[in-house]
């Protein structure tokens, strides 16, 4: 009948648009195809052995940064001569929870910034100190025994009012394909993790373990280490350290990881 | 030289078998590698580490270049009286650092 024959093109299109409509509801948004449910934590696609020593905070080589961190923070710096303490007193208490919801936006910076740039700003600002280098040791110390604090709790960080275009451009930046393999961090992340690549699985690229203890670095590093190591893999060249670039996708990738649990100091092969 | 993490009990019942950890930071640099200029990084390990309790030797330990950087040991030792356990660490740069645990046995 007429009338069916006109009604086929629209049943079509109503389908695309349904499935278009529909995906998002199940966690398809660009860059987030993993589901609630299926979202883990790189831990779990570690050996036995090594989930051991995160499990052991005394086999745990994170935790020689923590306590350098925790000597860090009552240790009068700057021409304030004051310490971290001295402002915010017992860590455990005041810096409990606030590692989760880093990276954030700082109203002062107009723009979104990580932990570490938060520990910084705080040294230049209050302490009246000088920055500390990105992946310097005292560095990474207090941006452990800060993020120690918020171990256990689940990764939650705003991506809404002035936060939400950097978090899109964070976004944009995990889908651009990039480097002499032109891949993006969604073609292994999203699309191909639990495989295998060079005999290893491949993580989710959760970022809720750091700073973290890499077997391969033997020391604590950043996450910013960890993704110009992920630019070096695909011969792409790495952001300056600090670059807005970073921190953008460090958000966004905390919002991919939302709901899981904060691991800092965590371990990683 | 470093910073090290000790984790053993202390206090302890006579005859009790206790179990020490710890963890140290060093490079651990084994020698065999080469800078970004082509040149050998000189070796640079621990090579050696003793545990006394009450100046007797408990446990001892050498290191070579194929342990990883922050090295971490456990073993076990008998609580046998109050006293002190040493922890000493060398490296073959002569440089020794020294951790000492009070240990009181009921």
């Amino acid at each position: 009948m007429p009338a069916h024959r006109g009604c086929a093109p629209l049943a079509i299109l109503l389908l695309v648009l349904g499935m278009a409509v529909s995906a998002p509801g199940q966690g398809a948004e660009p860059g987030n195809a993993i589901r609630a449910e299926e979202r883990r934590s790189g831990y779990s696609f570690l050996t036995r052995e090594t989930q051991a020593m995160q499990d052991d905070d005394l086999a745990n080589p994170g935790f020689l940064w923590v306590a350098e961190g925790q000597e860090l923070w009552r240790t009068a710096a700057g021409a304030a001569g004051r310490s971290c303490a001295d402002c915010h007193r017992e860590a455990p208490v005041s810096m409990k929870g606030v590692a989760a919801r880093y990276p954030a936006y700082d109203a002062r910076a107009g723009r979104v910034i990580t932990l570490e740039q938060r520990i910084n700003g705080c040294r230049l600002d209050h302490q009246g100190a000088p920055a500390l280098a990105y992946e310097s040791q005292e560095l990474l110390a207090l941006t452990a025994y800060v993020g120690l604090q918020s171990r256990g709790m689940p990764v939650r960080v705003a991506i809404d009012g002035p936060a939400r275009p950097f978090f899109e451009a964070g976004r944009a930046e995990f889908l651009m394909r990039q480097g002499q393999f032109n891949l993006s961090c969604a073609q292994c992340h999203e699309d191909h993790w639990q495989q295998r690549l060079r005999g290893l699985p491949i993580s989710q690229g959760q970022s809720n373990a750091y700073p973290a203890y890499r077997l391969e670095w033997q020391a604590l590093g950043s996450l910013e280490r960890r993704l110009r190591n992920c630019n070096f893999a695909v011969r792409a060249e790495p952001y300056p350290y600090g670059a807005q670039e970073y921190v953008n996708l460090e958000l966004f990738l905390a919002w991919r990881a939302r709901g899981l649990p904060v691991e800092t100091p965590g371990v990683r092969r | 030289m470093a910073r090290a993490l000790i984790h053993m009990p202390t206090e302890a019942r006579r005859g009790e078998v206790i179990e020490v950890k710890t963890l140290i930071s060093h490079p651990m640099e084994t020698g065999y590698r080469r800078d970004s200029m082509g040149q050998p990084i000189p070796r640079h390990i621990i090579s050696r580490f003793v545990c006394t309790y009450n100046g007797e030797e408990v446990f001892r330990a050498e290191f070579f270049p194929a342990i990883a950087a922050n090295p971490f040991l456990s073993f076990f030792t008998v609580a046998t009286e109050t006293g002190e356990v040493r922890f000493q660490w060398t490296d073959d740069q002569g440089n020794t650092q020294t951790e000492t645990v009070r240990i009181t046995v009921v």
